[in-house]
């Protein structure tokens, strides 16, 4: 199946504040620039995959927003694996194109919890709540003491991925947050669940992004101006709250990668750019161990300073990532790989030919990994 | 308690702890021992289980600090901190250390012991450095 599939077109809204939108227009505005990039109309769209909002969860969401398109989709639905759910709904379509279950697939996610609610985020744990236990950051900063403890993990290397994300970030027009971080600034940025700073956190976005996905056989057909094929998927759940997982550090993001790898017959050496999914600047250190492109702890020394630029060592979250382009989770990874790979990129990596994308949800209860090539 | 007369694992392991006991769920089939309480084993499946009492004894898995308040009811306690424990006996739970030192020093795998604590009105399972 490598490189059988592509995805044809891209498309988002603006990031940031987006005041009395629904989600279902954001859908709709970025599933309109997606499918005007790959030239193809909404007739020919045959599959509608919609992660649903995180802020409000809504029964058949996805067959809402496809009345709002005036779409009766073959193969449609919500995927419930929070920031996975966006590359496993890319490789579902992908899966469901080669079965010839449909033949030109919508991938989409938007949410406005910025003008509209946190609440997910700070939402309390249970009844763990009597003990102080609230918030998606504190489980996330509960496995980087963890991970600080077992390998040695320090702020600076943490910080290290900030700054890369928010250097890239200020050289994109479209990124949310154009501000670039210091390591100084780093340390004097406040403490939320320590050990984890405000400079550790992803922003808060309205937004939406969108992927055109079909067959490479039909993109030549339609003559598709920028097809990017897919070259491999994978995906890996710990499912586990974070307290039960025997190694705290430990997650499925290594199933994910090595499953995507087989497939695209790629190794972590082949890779020439990455897309790390950032919520927090320890689920990307995790995830680039995870992912074998860095020794486990070690991504200071790998990583030297600017290493994660264009021109280091791996170019890393060239748009700015969830810390700096915005904080949705994790379809815009995928258009910045896509961007990458037409080498459109605002931080474009010259001549690189490969990219991997990774999307994860909930506490790094779930994962999706996705390589793409040109 | 919505439906009067049915006390679920959770209810039985809240209303233990209020007696100042710690207690885990441990498996009839297979002998796994976990929390938080549920209907079956997460291990064999077996619905058959039984309640046993913590030593009291474990070691400190990670912990945070909170520096901000989720809930109004924590404003005035920050900084505050929030653990993982691991029961000698296994299963795990989310809790309180008592008596944490600044931050800056490595506590992870510590001997804790259960202190049982009142707080907002309800009777909790802490640790201290043991």
């Amino acid at each position: 199946m490598r490189g059988r599939i592509v995805i044809a077109g891209i498309g988002h809204t603006a990031y940031g504040k987006q005041p009395g939108r629904s989600t279902v227009s954001l859908n709709l505005e970025a599933c309109r620039k997606a499918i005007e990039d790959a030239g193809v109309g909404p007739g020919e769209v045959d599959s509608l995959l919609v992660k649903v909002p995180t802020s409000k969860v809504e029964m058949m969401y996805g067959q809402k927003l496809a009345e709002a398109m005036g779409l009766e989709p073959r193969v449609g639905g919500v995927w419930d694996q929070g920031g996975a759910s966006n590359i496993s709904m890319i490789a579902i379509a992908a899966m469901a194109i080669e079965a010839g279950q449909c033949d030109v697939a919508l991938v989409t996610l938007a949410d406005n919890p910025r003008t509209g609610t946190r609440q997910a985020y700070e939402k309390a744990w249970g009844d763990d709540a009597v003990f102080g236990w609230f918030s998606v950051v504190a489980s996330y900063a509960m496995i980087a003491r963890r991970h600080m403890h077992d390998h040695g993990t320090t702020e600076e290397q943490l910080a290290r991925i900030a700054i890369a994300a928010r250097a890239h970030g200020a050289a994109n027009a479209d990124a949310q947050l154009r501000k670039p971080l210091t390591m100084d600034e780093y340390f004097m940025s406040p403490w939320v669940v320590e050990p984890l700073r405000r400079a550790d956190c992803c922003l808060i976005s309205d937004g939406a992004a969108a992927v055109v996905v079909m067959s490479a056989e039909r993109a030549r057909k339609r003559g598709v101006r920028a097809p990017v094929p897919i070259l491999g998927f994978g995906q890996g759940n710990s499912s586990s709250d974070v307290p039960l997982r025997r190694d705290l550090t430990e997650t499925k993001a290594d199933v994910s990668a090595r499953t995507a790898y087989a497939m695209a017959e790629l190794g972590p050496k082949d890779i020439d750019v990455a897309q790390i999914y950032d919520c927090f600047t320890i689920t990307a250190l995790m995830t680039l161990e995870a992912y074998d492109l860095c020794p486990r702890g070690r991504s200071a020394e790998f990583f030297e300073e600017g290493g994660f630029g264009v021109d280091g060592r791996l170019p890393l979250n060239t748009s700015g990532g969830l810390l700096s382009e915005t904080g949705m989770p994790g379809l815009q990874l995928v258009l910045e790989g896509v961007r990458q790979m037409r080498g459109t990129s605002s931080n474009q990596k010259k001549g690189a030919k490969t990219c991997i994308v990774s999307n994860q949800g909930g506490i790094m209860h779930t994962h999706s990994t996705l390589i793409l090539g040109n | 308690m919505e439906d009067a007369g049915i006390e679920t694992a959770r209810d039985a392991f809240w209303r233990m702890i209020g007696d100042g006991r710690l207690h885990f769920q441990r498996c009839d089939g297979c002998n796994n021992a976990w929390l938080p309480p549920r209907e079956d084993c997460p291990s064999c499946w077996s619905p058959e289980w039984r309640w046993e009492e913590a030593s009291g004894r474990g070691k400190l898995v990670s912990w945070v600090v909170f520096h901000t308040a989720f809930h109004e009811a924590f404003e005035t306690r920050l900084p505050y901190n929030v653990a993982v424990i691991e029961l000698e006996e296994g299963p795990r739970l989310i809790s309180n250390v008592v008596d944490l030192p600044d931050s800056g020093i490595d506590v992870a795998d510590r001997p804790v012991s259960l202190t049982i604590e009142t707080d907002h009105g309800r009777t909790l399972p802490r640790f201290k450095l043991a």
